[in-house]
């Protein structure tokens, strides 16, 4: 029976946490899929790689990864308690 | 003669043949169809015979008879059983709670008369 | 110039504050004083020590010669804590669940406490790390020579090997008081994590000070360090595509296997929720470490000698332009990281010696008895002993190596040495199906390769592989050549050897668990392992901290059964004043429950299962499994014997319930010839009595013609009799033929009220019906539906005692079906007898009989069935209510 003044489906909160957790498993495979990027740019004919650029690139990614990771962290575990390996199923 | 004989029997054309058949032998007869209520009819007409069926609205033949042996008044009333179950088992019953005769539906009209004669002492 | 011995005491300093740092931390640990001890952050800075000397001097050599490729190294693990929700998290939680030690444990424990298993990791662990610990004391050895050489009137030049040696033995003295110096049995060592911590800051702080000087004292800011890059023979770099995947995957792979990461990571865990600050903090620390080697790179070919030794930079170039005190921070930044790192390899690999080498010895070469309860002092002395055995091996590799340059690349070969434990580790956690044989399988083909391919090779051509063998392979085999497997040529050394030790690891790992079928310990761990996120399923449930009470009643429900250990727990609980099945763990439950179990398995195991449960003896999983499937297999025993005797009782049952049944139906034949008997003898009675009277003659017409009426009637109702009789033996036998037609229910009722009006037609009742319900036209057979509801009328004629009676029919219409009520306002009949009434001459009692035969309700009961419908006593009507219920319309073929 439905309950008045309640959402259908997923409550709202563990709705989120579900996707914060689909995020935290995609994370990785973004970042390893951006992390690999450069070896698919050909460097200048004749020249090696711009150590600049591709420096830039590299931190530019990983400062990327660290801040989303920032992001899901709190939310994750903060309701782990709450929910004991829940998101796992 | 006058002689008095109580017949509870709920049946109505029995309750008649059995009384047609004693008033022309001249009998006192009164009937009852309601079991419940024999036990002090027995007591205020004081009939000297009693013809008791065993299956009776009310009260139970055998429970009547019971309660009439176990009263002095009444523990040496003569009282005839009728029953048309007709199995052994019941005539033993009767026979130990105290009845002093046991006849089984349809009985010949000579041998019941014969029988309240008997009881009565005539 | 610092000079040397201002150095030496500015190291001893150093280390004495560490010791200050882990002696009081101990102590307050011990009084449990230090929340903030047990923060994420001081768990964050503990994993750095991932980065060692070799990050922090290296790692500017390492761009010196290969540009950015440095960085693989600190991406991998980004992306394994950037994703802790995969692995990391289940370790942890398994690492806490099981009480793990350390990895050997953890690949001892999921694979059924494979000793063997535990032996091969160790071995695997210790081989790869003991080069690694002689490359830490060789750069600690090195940067004192560097101070030394630079400071002109410094006194007596240091013996390097006599560095070296002090160095290690302050070392093992550090890791021993503080490493083993908890006496229970947990294996955390906050002391040594906090001192660990400091060294991480101070590590940090060095780099980032010494980059910053770089940045923007030696260069102008980051856009002329740009600039300079821009113009250093750095400015282009070379991406070997092979090495760059194969080195992020390596290092992802050395985070979780490196023996001294799974320490910080996962043993020395205290909460998990750690773990998600680690998940991003850690990263930012590798960050800010990397952040600035390549400036340092720069500068320090811009600015030193050519020829300079760029693994030193980080403290030659500070040293070269003066500045001392920056240079002292440096010093003291790699003395960090080498000390640390050797501080915590030490005490996981000694963890894994003692617990997988020294103590099975111990116990083997011991008579059983002789295992007392002081086991723990043994334990604390292996392990002791351990530490200083491991210290001691990297020193004597670091003396045996001669402190040469072939040390610089055993860092990514120690990485691939660990990384052996991947298959086992991952498949271990995630897969149910791997097995013991499977893993031993995996790790000695792995270990086997990397050995022959890479570490071997790597002591130099003729130190243990001859160049002989390199070139040409064993017995001139040239697939099997080292660096060349299976003619793979042209690979990088490295590359080759990970790649081919990994996949054929994983391969024999894979084909050795399908092949072979688990232990019960292992598929009981297995399954412990693989759902540890989905509550305690096992064995494992057991080996917990506090004793819950619900502990003890799973525990309970395994040994008792299920009801039984609730009802117990029940009563408890009750007598405990608490509602609910789950009593305090008090000692007087405890005690009870103890005698309790002790009548199933016995009185030292109840003991053992109770202590263990409620956190005291150390028994293992396995004797709890022995016991366990002692006690499954008497149980089974005891279960066979009972289903036996079950079946036995069932058919017992059966056999007296047919029994019964019969006994039943043969008091119901007698009672039904009975019955019939006095139904016949009744009216029989009557005309025998006036047949005989008739006989005799004599009497007035009238009389005459009156007894023969007596007489007619009788033999009338004995037909009657006879009929009914007869009906219901058809209707009971099935044989009814049934004459189907539209009918109105309204002239069936109005019929049967005609006619039932002749019984006892001196009453007067008062009847209540509907006329709008009861225009329904109804497919049936019109005359045995009529009978059924003059039965019905009749027998409220008959009964119903009221003064002033009354009947009422109500008819109503739901879906396909009509139901009739027929309520009068009698007495209604007595609940007890409300299942009898249908029955054969089921007259309540004497009293209530009123000339039927008894069979009335027994007929419409067969009638409806024939008719599809049903016949009910419909109780707290007010009188006597039946319910007739009938399809609206009747098929045929029904």
């Amino acid at each position: 029976m439905k309950r008045p003044g309640l959402p259908l489906f997923l409550q709202r909160r563990p709705y989120r946490r579900r996707r914060k957790i689909d995020a935290a498993r995609l994370l990785p495979v973004f970042g390893a899929f951006l992390l690999l990027l450069p070896m698919l740019w050909a460097p200048p004919e004749g020249q090696g790689r711009d150590t600049g650029s591709d420096g830039l690139f590299l931190f530019l990614v990983w400062a990327g990864l660290i801040a989303v990771a920032r992001l899901l962290a709190p939310s994750l575990t903060a309701e782990e308690h709450r929910d004991p390996g829940g998101g796992d199923g | 003669m006058g002689k008095h004989v109580l017949v509870i029997e709920d049946e109505p054309n029995i309750v008649e043949a059995i009384r047609f058949i004693l008033m022309r032998d001249g009998w006192d007869v009164s009937t009852l169809s309601d079991g419940g209520l024999a036990e002090e009819t027995i007591k205020s007409r004081r009939p000297d015979v009693v013809i008791l069926d065993v299956m009776l609205p009310g009260r139970s033949g055998l429970e009547i008879l019971a309660a009439l042996r176990a009263d002095a008044a009444t523990e040496s009333l003569p009282v005839l059983m009728l029953t048309a179950k007709g199995q052994g088992r019941d005539r033993a019953e009767a026979e130990r709670i105290g009845a002093s005769r046991f006849m089984s539906k349809p009985f010949s009209n000579t041998e019941i008369l014969a029988s309240v004669r008997a009881l009565a002492g005539v | 110039m610092v000079p040397f011995n201002i150095l030496v005491a500015v190291c001893l300093v150093y280390v004495g504050l560490l010791f200050l740092v882990a002696f009081l931390v101990e102590r307050r640990a011990n009084a449990r004083a230090l929340p903030w001890l047990r923060s994420p952050l001081v768990y964050t800075l503990s994993l750095s020590i991932f980065c060692t000397a070799w990050t922090f001097y290296g790692a500017v050599g390492y761009a010196v010669r290969s540009g950015w490729e440095f960085m693989t190294i600190y991406l991998g693990p980004t992306l394994v804590f950037v994703g802790w929700w995969w692995v990391l998290r289940k370790l942890v939680r398994i690492g806490k669940t099981q009480r793990v030690t350390s990895i050997a444990d953890l690949i001892s424990s999921r694979y059924g406490k494979s000793n063997m298993l535990g032996v091969i990791v160790t071995v695997i662990s210790v081989v790869a790390a003991t080069p690694y610990i002689a490359l830490q004391l060789q750069s600690v050895t090195l940067s004192f020579a560097v101070f030394a050489s630079t400071a002109a009137d410094g006194g007596p030049m240091p013996d390097k090997a006599a560095t070296a040696l002090w160095v290690a033995v302050g070392l093992a003295l550090f890791t021993v008081l503080f490493g083993t110096r908890n006496l229970d049995s947990n294996e955390r060592h906050l002391g040594v994590v906090t001192a660990i911590a400091v060294e991480a800051v101070v590590k940090l702080v060095a780099l980032v000070a010494v980059g910053i000087f770089v940045v923007w004292g030696l260069a102008g800011g980051p856009a002329d360090m740009m600039a300079r890059i821009e113009a250093s023979p750095l400015s282009s770099w070379d991406l070997q595509p092979g090495r760059w995947v194969g080195l992020i995957f390596l290092s992802a792979a050395a985070v979780l296997c490196l023996p001294r990461m799974f320490q910080v990571m996962v043993v020395e865990n205290v909460d998990e929720r750690h773990l998600a600050t680690a998940s991003w903090a850690f990263p930012l620390y590798l960050f800010l470490m990397c952040l600035f080697v390549l400036p340092i790179a720069v500068a320090g070919m811009d600015l030193l000698p050519p020829g300079t030794n760029p693994d030193l930079f980080v403290l030659t170039l500070p040293l070269a332009q003066g500045q001392d005190g920056l240079a002292m921070l440096a010093f003291l930044g790699g003395f960090s990281s080498a000390t640390s790192m050797v501080i915590v390899a030490s005490i996981a690999l000694a963890t894994m010696v003692s617990n997988h080498i020294v103590m099975p010895l111990w116990l083997s070469l011991r008579p059983a008895r002789a295992v007392s309860g002081d086991v723990r002092r043994i334990v604390l002395l292996s392990r002791r002993l351990s530490i200083a055995g491991i210290v001691a091996l990297g020193y004597a590799y670091f003396r045996l190596s001669g402190g040469s340059g072939a040390l610089a690349a055993i860092g990514l070969i120690s990485f691939v040495g660990a990384a052996q434990i991947l298959p086992a580790m991952l498949g271990g956690i995630f897969w149910r199906g791997a097995t013991r044989v499977g893993a031993v399988c995996g790790l000695l083909t792995g270990a086997g390769i990397w050995a022959y391919s890479l570490y071997l090779p790597s002591f130099g051509p003729d130190a243990v592989i001859s160049a002989r063998l390199m070139t040409e392979g064993p017995w001139g085999i040239g697939w099997l050549r080292p660096q060349a497997l299976f003619g793979v040529e042209g690979m990088d050394p490295l590359i080759h050897a990970m790649f081919w030790s990994l996949v054929l690891n994983a391969t024999a790992f894979f084909t050795g668990s399908i092949l072979t079928f688990p232990g019960p310990v292992e598929r009981v761990q297995g399954a412990a392992f693989v759902n540890v996120f989905d509550g305690e399923v096992s064995a494992g449930g057991w080996v917990r901290g506090a004793a819950t009470a619900e502990d003890l009643l799973i525990l309970s429900q395994r040994i008792l059964g299920g009801d039984e250990a609730l009802a117990f727990f029940e009563a408890e609980a009750r007598m405990q004043g608490k509602a609910g099945p789950l009593p305090d763990p008090t000692p007087g439950f405890l005690g009870a429950l103890e005698r309790r179990l002790s009548g199933s398995v016995g009185a030292a195991t109840a003991h053992a299962m109770i202590a263990q449960t409620v956190g005291g003896a150390a028994v293992s999983v396995e004797d709890l499994m022995a016991v366990a499937n002692e006690t499954a297999q008497i149980m089974e025993y005891s279960a066979r014997l009972e289903a036996q005797s079950e079946e036995l009782t069932r058919t017992a049952r059966q056999l007296q319930q047919a029994n019964e049944k019969l006994t039943r139906l043969s008091v119901q034949k007698d009672s039904f010839l009975s019955q019939v008997s006095h139904e016949l003898r009744t009216p029989m009675t009557s005309i025998r009595a006036f047949s005989e009277i008739l006989m005799e003659g004599d009497m007035s017409p009238e009389m005459a013609r009156r007894h023969a009426t007596i007489i007619h009637d009788e033999a009338i109702r004995l037909t009657r009799l006879l009929d009914d009789l007869l009906n219901l033996s058809v209707l009971e036998n099935a044989g009814v033929q049934l004459t189907l037609g539209l009918v109105s229910l309204q002239d069936m009722i109005d019929r049967a009220l005609v006619t039932a009006a002749q019984t006892r037609p001196e009453r007067r009742f008062t009847i209540h019906r509907d006329p709008g319900c009861e225009a329904l036209y109804v497919t049936t057979d019109a005359d045995r539906l009529t009978q059924v509801f003059i039965n019905l009328i009749s027998n409220a004629r008959k009964y119903c005692a009221a003064p002033e009676p009354e009947l009422r029919i109500a008819v109503r219409q739901r879906g396909g079906r009509v139901m009739v009520d027929v309520i009068d306002n009698g007495r209604g009949i007595p609940e007890d007898s409300q299942a009898l009434i249908f029955e054969k001459f089921a007259r309540l009692t004497d009293e209530t009989r009123a000339g039927g035969a008894g069979l009335g309700l027994a007929i419409c009961r067969e009638v409806m069935t024939a008719l599809g419908g049903s016949i009910a006593y419909l109780p707290g009507q007010g009188g006597t209510a039946f319910r007739v219920t009938f399809p609206l319309r009747l098929q045929a073929a029904a």
